[in-house]
């Protein structure tokens, strides 16, 4: 019961306190604010970047042409091959034939110049379609895939989507960085001015030690005033995040300048980072005031 | 029965500054103390160890059963309840009212609302300012203002009221309308009280029991004694 009395007094005063020292209170809240608003880029930018390589990664496929005639026995034995192989994740088999029709099926042309060859005339080549654990090793995959026997050619992703891969794995690093030292940034600036609030409240702190108030008794409406601090500093960062991006995916229809590169749909991408900005604030505002009080509760 | 024992305290600061050398005292509980001696005699330093600002060096503080020295920083708040502290400079919250100060000390430590209620207008009573709940600090006088500091302090009903110059702002008129004040708490609620003051005038008037300190040595302990330099 006088727990509860005192957890509903320290809301009480904390809501109090935020009012009474309003200048101090909208100076903490602009610094969450615009710290978050810079938190919730990175973490849009950061998810984007991470959803279109994983894309462009699931799309990233090595073709495994075997040799002309080749025997069914042959194939089997390719197939066993290719299943010995670590970073191979899933493969499917794909004759001359079925590429024949899939052409035929794609393009009026194709359909035309391939109706007149039979299957000893035709160039195409009976093919593995591989798809690999990890993309980064596509290339070291598919060479090993090429000194398999009964193997003509293996063609995998160009050159410039190997880098496009590496560079956006890069990318993604770099953002998360951000997204952190971001987080550790709000939280010093944080501290320090909710610092400056309790230092304007010293007094208020020294009373409540004299007239034996426990240190929880103490800390807890501080906590409480920075997590709602922490809330409030998040409202702005929510609307943007959530008006901002939805506009930002109308604008680009959903594409940033090509097909390639796919953003992620708002819906619930938005209440996601919506939450994640709201208890960033929450957690900050809370770990900001409760290591700046601290200073005041040594005896 | 003993309230406060002092046995060979010594405090010495970190900058190297001896204040209190080897102390030896025993207050009886419901007596009214006054600590006096010039500047640097170590009486503020001895309130401050009675209340654990400060802890001695050397030596027990025993008050009301509990060893001070020994307290942890996390359990002083233990200590702090069984005691009231007034100070020269009031230490008031100046946004809030006479009756939520009062009432600050008792919402600490998680008192019920009806409870506060009583007891804050009990204590303004006692201190004579049951007219002025609604008034803010700065609108009251110094000695009103001490008056306040003193229903804060003792609105948690304390075995002990620590005092530390509480008159020297005021004038002598007012001090003495103070000291009244103090007088009849101990009187009524059998409070110990232990006041460090420098004012002779006090002193002298008062006719109660003298700790003289001179340099962080006790130079004398008199009942009904008088300021003697």
């Amino acid at each position: 019961m006088k727990l509860f009395r005192m957890l509903g007094r320290s809301i009480r005063d904390a809501i109090k306190s935020v009012i009474r020292n309003f200048s101090l209170s909208l100076a903490s809240i602009s610094c969450i604010t615009i710290t978050l608003i810079i938190v919730a880029i990175a973490i849009i930018a950061s998810y984007n970047v991470q959803n279109f390589t994983k894309e462009i990664e699931r799309d990233m496929t090595i073709v495994v042409f075997l040799e002309n005639g080749i025997e069914q026995e042959d194939i089997d034995d390719v197939e066993k091959e290719l299943k010995s192989i670590k970073n191979v994740d899933k493969y499917t088999f794909q004759s001359k034939q079925e590429v024949k029709k899939q052409m035929q099926e794609e393009s009026e042309v194709f359909n035309t110049v391939l109706e007149n060859w039979d299957d000893d005339e035709s160039p195409l080549k009976d093919t593995f379609q591989v798809k690999v654990k990890n993309v980064e090793q596509l290339s070291a995959t598919a060479k090993k895939i090429e000194k398999v026997d009964h193997v003509s050619v293996v063609r995998y992703g160009s050159g410039m989507v190997d880098k496009m891969v590496t560079a956006f794995n890069s990318v993604e690093k770099i953002t998360f960085g951000i997204v952190i030292a971001l987080v550790v940034v709000t939280v010093f600036l944080i501290i320090n001015t909710i610092k400056l609030t309790i230092s304007a409240r010293r007094r208020e702190i020294s009373i409540m030690r004299l007239v034996g108030a426990s240190n929880f008794t103490i800390k807890t409406p501080f906590i409480i005033e920075g997590m709602i601090l922490g809330i409030f500093g998040s409202i702005v960062p929510i609307l943007i995040t959530m008006y901002g991006y939805l506009a930002f995916y109308k604008h680009f229809e959903g594409h940033l300048y090509s097909q390639l590169i796919e953003l992620i749909k708002p819906e619930p991408f938005i209440y996601q980072t919506s939450i994640i900005i709201l208890l960033i604030g929450i957690i900050v505002g809370m770990i900001g005031s409760a290591s700046a009080v601290r200073k005041y509760l040594k005896v | 029965m003993d309230l406060i024992r002092i046995k060979n305290v010594e405090k010495k600061y970190r900058n190297g500054v001896t204040a209190i050398y080897d102390l030896n005292l025993a207050i009886e509980k419901g007596s009214f103390v006054f600590v006096i001696g010039g500047s640097g005699s170590g009486k503020s330093t001895l309130i401050k160890m009675l209340y654990r600002e400060e802890k001695p060096t050397k030596g027990q503080v025993i008050v009301g059963g509990l060893d001070v020295a020994k307290l942890k920083n996390k359990k002083v708040y233990k200590l702090r309840r069984k005691l009231g502290i007034v100070f020269q400079d009031y230490r008031l919250l100046p946004k809030q009212t006479v009756y939520e100060n009062v009432a600050f000390a008792l919402e600490c430590i998680g008192e019920k609302k009806d409870i506060i209620r009583t007891k804050v207008l009990k204590a303004l009573e006692d201190v004579g300012l049951k007219n002025k709940v609604h008034n803010y600090p700065d609108q009251l006088s110094g000695g009103e203002q001490q008056r306040v500091a003193i229903a804060r302090a003792i609105v948690n009903d304390p075995k002990l009221l620590l005092c530390d110059e509480p008159t020297g702002n005021l004038d002598p008129e007012k001090s003495m309308e103070i000291m009244k004040v103090l007088e009849d708490i101990n009187k009524m609620r059998g409070t110990t009280i232990i006041m460090a003051t420098h004012d002779k005038e006090i002193v002298n008037k008062m006719k109660k029991q003298v700790i003289t300190l001179k340099d962080g040595h006790l130079v004398k302990f008199k009942q009904k004694g008088t300021y003697v330099e």
